[in-house]
């Protein structure tokens, strides 16, 4: 596969194998940071950032690894300070953006947004996330956190727990884990079980998936549980919010009856999800998850400017 | 009149055959043939069938629709049969087949999606053809059955 310009937009557009190689270029790229404290593949280049939607720790974890490839970085971090806000079209934002850079990286509030943008772009685009869509570089540093903590991803039980219906960051992780042998339990509240379009297809893909609403009834049989916020600002109505805000929380009482090696994961932020107890526990890794995404996104970067040696 | 003359009448052009019986409108929709072309569109509907029981023909003069144009027509007439007329003769007869990618004719159901509010022409991809399922190019999502229809 030639990595070179290519965009990254869904991990459905991914194979096991291009899954595989930037894991093991992230792994990489970690060992030369660690030894040298910064390199130099991307100096000269320019990555512009467009957040559409506020955003702090994707963009920020996207602008850190370009630094750290010795590359720069311009951008916006919310749409009311662009053209966009004059009537500008998005295609228009995206022809005029790459006029100034050599790779885009953009999120969107409307699903397929990131689509459209690489359709446009002669310059890689990389998804931070469209709407409830995809999220694809989050996706990819979760099964990093999981395969260092691991060593593996096969074999493994993994639980998905809280906002399944519209959050993008459980919708691109299942269909990931579906190219592994793992087990998955999708934990949530009855409104926001994750959509049967993606159910269905796991099942297809010969993932063996249970939905259930029972957390602690879950949790002894779990390796990996993956903690999400229910998004007060995903849902079309507040009513719909107050049903079920604050439906679970992970906190020492749940774990219990969890295996020793269980590891919980956020994408962050939490609200009431994990209670802080939890983060001097050997459970919580999810702040070594947010780590990981500095050497995913650096070797995304590098790889679609075509400046590491592969 | 016996059903099959009605059928090979026009001296020249395509007729759509075996269309489930009320959808003729929207197979000329589809087609783009709702506007005035040169050519004289005749339309036969609630005619009795063997096949679906009751049906509608749509006989387009002195036009020859390409197969990927038919196909498109798949979407709500899978049954539908294609006859290219020249000389008063059948001279192709072919069945309608779901395209691989359907473009610019459904629109995404979901309201987020880019493909709504963007200058942009809506794509599907075919997941599967029976039964059939589109996965739109741009969110992603899937849509089936009654969905299709409704974003005709």
């Amino acid at each position: 596969m030639d990595w070179k310009g290519r965009d990254v937009i869904s991990i459905r557009d991914f194979s096991k194998e291009d899954i595989e190689f930037v894991l093991k270029v992230a792994e990489r790229l970690e060992e030369e940071l660690n030894e040298k404290g910064s390199l130099d593949y991307a100096r000269g280049k320019i990555l512009a950032t467009l957040f559409f939607e506020p955003s702090t720790r994707t963009r920020l974890s996207f602008e850190s690894a370009m630094h750290r490839l010795g590359g720069s970085v311009i951008g916006f971090s919310s749409a009311s300070s662009t053209s966009v806000k004059k009537g500008e079209s998005l295609a228009d934002t995206i022809k005029t953006v790459e006029q100034y850079s050599n790779v885009i990286v953009i999120r969107h509030p409307m699903e397929g947004a990131a689509r459209l943008a690489a359709e446009v772009a002669e310059i890689p685009v990389i998804n931070a996330g469209d709407g409830s869509n995809q999220h694809p570089t989050q996706t990819l540093l979760d099964l990093y956190t999981i395969k260092k903590a691991f060593g593996k991803i096969d074999g493994l039980t993994i639980g998905l727990l809280g906002d399944l219906k519209y959050g993008r960051t459980v919708h691109s992780l299942a269909e990931a884990l579906a190219f592994y042998d793992v087990e998955l339990y999708l934990i949530s509240p009855e409104l926001l079980r994750m959509p049967k379009h993606i159910v269905d297809e796991l099942r297809e893909r010969g993932v063996k998936v249970h939905e259930t609403t029972d957390l602690e009834g879950a949790i002894p049989e779990l390796d990996v549980l993956y903690v999400t916020r229910i998004q007060r600002e995903r849902f079309p109505d507040e009513e719909e919010y107050l049903k079920v805000k604050g439906s679970y929380q992970v906190n020492i009482g749940v774990l219990k009856n969890a295996k020793e090696t269980l590891k919980v994961m956020h994408p962050l932020p939490r609200v009431d999800e994990i209670h802080p107890e939890v983060d001097k526990t050997k459970h919580a890794l999810y702040f070594r998850q947010v780590f990981s995404g500095v050497p995913v996104r650096m070797a995304l970067l590098g790889l679609t400017l075509g400046v590491l040696e592969v | 009149m016996p059903e099959n003359l009605k059928i090979e009448v026009i001296p020249e052009g395509t007729v759509i055959d075996h269309i489930p019986a009320g959808k003729w409108l929207k197979v000329i929709e589809i087609l783009g043939l709702t506007k005035p072309n040169g050519g004289t569109l005749l339309i036969a509907s609630n005619v009795p069938s063997k096949k679906l029981g009751r049906k509608d023909i749509v006989k387009v003069e002195g036009r020859y629709l390409s197969e990927e144009e038919v196909n498109k027509i798949a979407l709500i007439a899978p049954m539908a049969t294609v006859n290219i007329v020249k000389d008063y003769k059948i001279i192709e007869k072919f069945n309608v087949e779901v395209p691989d990618e359907i473009t610019g004719i459904l629109k995404c159901p979901n309201p987020n999606c880019v493909s709504n509010h963007e200058y942009v022409t809506p794509r599907f991809h075919v997941e599967s053809r029976d039964p059939l399922k589109l996965r739109c190019h741009y969110c992603e999502r899937t849509i089936e059955g009654e969905d299709i229809m409704g974003s005709l």
